[in-house]
């Protein structure tokens, strides 16, 4: 296991230097100034001289990689030369935003999804095993941003029940609760189809397990080997790709967060982009793939840890 | 009659869920071809004094803040969804096919290095490297076929590569080189038809994932240049008017969720069907 984490994290650690620096490299070979397109097109004269110096743009390209990933090890991602601060400030007050939305969409709907599965599972062949079926594939064929922006029509637009902008008063849990159901409702609703089918596939497989047939030999009763026995082992397949989701989860969150005017790593890119303010483009970029990698990476290392068949395929 | 049950349409056909799922795909598929001969008016044409006119008689689905016939620019916008998702799904497809049988049939470092490239990615979510993207290129429908290559392909190469291993070490491929088969012979004849199989599954169902990008970045002002009729642009038009005028919202949502819906459904019946394998938990 331990030999497993640590290839797991090595490989991890690559994929985002080699994304990033990809990424990194096109911005600055692309034709045209580089210190318009690092800089955006407000920067004075003297600002850009500085930086030229400052970032060693007459280098060669790997010379420069290797000094950006210099800067970022020591904690420096630029300067945010709209607002004129650190970009790891701007990107640092956004990330927590985009978490609760990824997580609080994770929690309700993988807690719905699982209940689901587990009961279609139980109930094979049920009416309401076709309907929960047919209703996952719609779930999961709805675009978020158009559930985000259908939902906000209805609930906070026409009914009003649910605010329309913001993440609610800093330290007021319940406020922030409020202002977080509806993005988390338009992004969770996918996953709660794809989590019910997976659970569903996986537990009609694990019911089918010698260890489950000897459970219920012994006569233990049928709720516990259902949601005790093999919802356990029915999960797993859950959490992976729950872990890799999170990457389209935070697409998704772009839309929410625009859609509900709300602070976090999307909204912040989406304001970047449109004042081209790349420095913190790029920063935002690292830090969202970093978050996801580091999630897929947990992920991946639970399923490990719980299922050590699971160390053998990688 | 009786064979007839037995082709794929016939099978489909039996699938009361595939053929709703047919209705609305032939649906779309005809509106976009007869788009210019449905519309009751000219998709760009602006008409200011008839803005934001409620859905009538005359405006089916009402007119926008600039006088524009909802309707008409929907149908045109279905034609612009179509249009991008077959050109972006055809490009990564061949991509991933090329590379993913790279990787299988090639050395083990090469296998690696592919794999490693896939998995990296991977890691670019896909909104996120559109809007970094987007800083960077014009503003246009190429943009968006780019960023759906970009973040697709990998996806395919993994499904071929893992076709293309299993393939390559089983009995009747031995067998075939034994006989003094020719590589071309063991590609082209044997490993690429058993490969397309699961190719097409994933392809149709990246249909409605593509659908769903382009109108995503036009929504956020990212993919079609501005005026064109995409489905993302009358999206953002209602969202920008949701507390005056909701219908264009309403009516702009509702043709992305029955493409997204109808391909989707279209390309579940077809894997229960192409793949028989994995129906056993159905």
């Amino acid at each position: 296991m331990l030999r497993y984490t640590f290839q797991r994290i090595v490989l991890a650690l690559a994929i985002v230097f080699f994304a990033i620096s990809a990424l990194y490299t096109v911005m600055i070979t692309l034709p045209g100034d580089p210190t318009t397109v690092l800089l955006g097109p407000r920067a004075t004269a003297e600002i850009r001289a500085d930086f030229r110096e400052r970032m060693g743009l007459d280098n060669p390209v790997y010379v420069q990689i290797a000094q950006f990933w210099g800067r970022i090890l020591t904690g420096d991602m630029g300067t945010d030369f709209n607002r004129n601060r650190p970009v790891a400030e701007a990107v640092l007050n956004a990330l927590p935003h985009t978490m609760a939305l990824v997580f609080g969409a994770i929690f309700w709907s993988a807690t719905l999804g699982i209940l689901l599965g587990a009961f279609s599972a139980d109930n094979r062949g049920s009416w309401l095993d076709r309907i929960s079926g047919v209703l996952s594939v719609a779930f999961i064929a709805a675009p978020s941003f158009v559930v985000a922006l259908y939902s906000l029509l209805v609930f906070s637009v026409w009914l009003r029940w649910f605010p329309t902008i913001g993440a609610g008063e800093p330290g007021d849990i319940m406020s922030r609760l409020y202002h977080l159901a509806l993005p988390s409702f338009a992004i969770g609703l996918a996953w709660v189809g794809y989590v019910a089918r997976i659970v569903r596939a996986s537990m009609l497989e694990a019911l089918g397990e010698n260890y489950i047939r000897t459970a219920r030999a012994f006569g233990l009763p049928r709720r516990t080997v259902i949601y005790n026995y093999a919802l356990r082992v029915a999960i797993l397949p859950a959490v992976q790709v729950l872990g890799v989701g999170i990457g389209g989860m935070l697409s998704s969150a772009v839309f929410a967060e625009i859609v509900f005017s709300r602070p976090g790593l999307g909204s912040l890119i989406y304001d970047s982009v449109s004042g081209r303010n790349y420095p913190v483009v790029m920063g935002s970029m690292l830090v969202a793939i970093g978050f996801f990698v580091t999630c897929a990476l947990i992920a991946d290392l639970i399923n490990a840890a719980l299922d050590p068949r699971h160390r053998s395929k990688a | 009659m009786n064979a007839f049950r037995h082709t794929l349409l016939g099978r489909l056909l039996a699938d009361p869920l595939a053929v709703f799922a047919l209705a609305i795909v032939t649906l779309l598929v005809v509106s976009a071809i007869f788009a210019d001969v449905i519309a009751p008016h000219d998709p760009t044409a602006m008409n200011l004094v008839d803005r934001f006119a409620t859905p009538s008689t005359t405006y089916w689905m009402g007119t926008d803040n600039l006088g524009r016939d909802t309707f008409s620019r929907l149908l045109q916008g279905g034609r612009i969804a179509l249009y991008v998702a077959l050109t972006a799904v055809t490009i990564s497809g061949l991509i991933g096919l090329i590379l993913g049988m790279l990787a299988g049939f090639g050395p083990r470092w090469l296998d690696n290095a592919l794999l490693f490239f896939f998995d990296t990615l991977r890691a670019y979510p896909t909104i996120i490297l559109a809007l970094a993207l987007a800083a960077l290129m014009p503003r246009g429908l190429g943009t968006v076929i780019i960023v759906v290559v970009i973040t697709s392909f990998a996806e395919y190469g993994r499904v071929v590569r893992t076709q293309t291993l299993s393939l390559k070490n089983s009995e009747f491929i031995l067998a075939e080189r034994a006989m003094g088969a020719s590589f071309a012979r063991i590609v082209f004849h044997h490993i690429l038809p058993n490969v397309l199989g699961p190719f097409f599954i994933l392809a149709a169902m990246n249909l409605p994932v593509v659908i769903t990008i382009e109108a995503g970045m036009s929504f956020l002002g990212i993919g079609v240049p501005p005026g064109t009729p995409s489905w993302g642009a009358t999206l953002k038009d209602g969202f920008d008017y949701i507390r005056t005028t909701p219908w264009i919202l309403l009516s702009g949502g509702l043709p992305l969720i029955l493409a997204t819906v109808g391909f989707t459904f279209l390309g579940e019946a077809l894997r229960d069907q192409l793949d028989p394998r994995l129906r056993k938990t159905r």
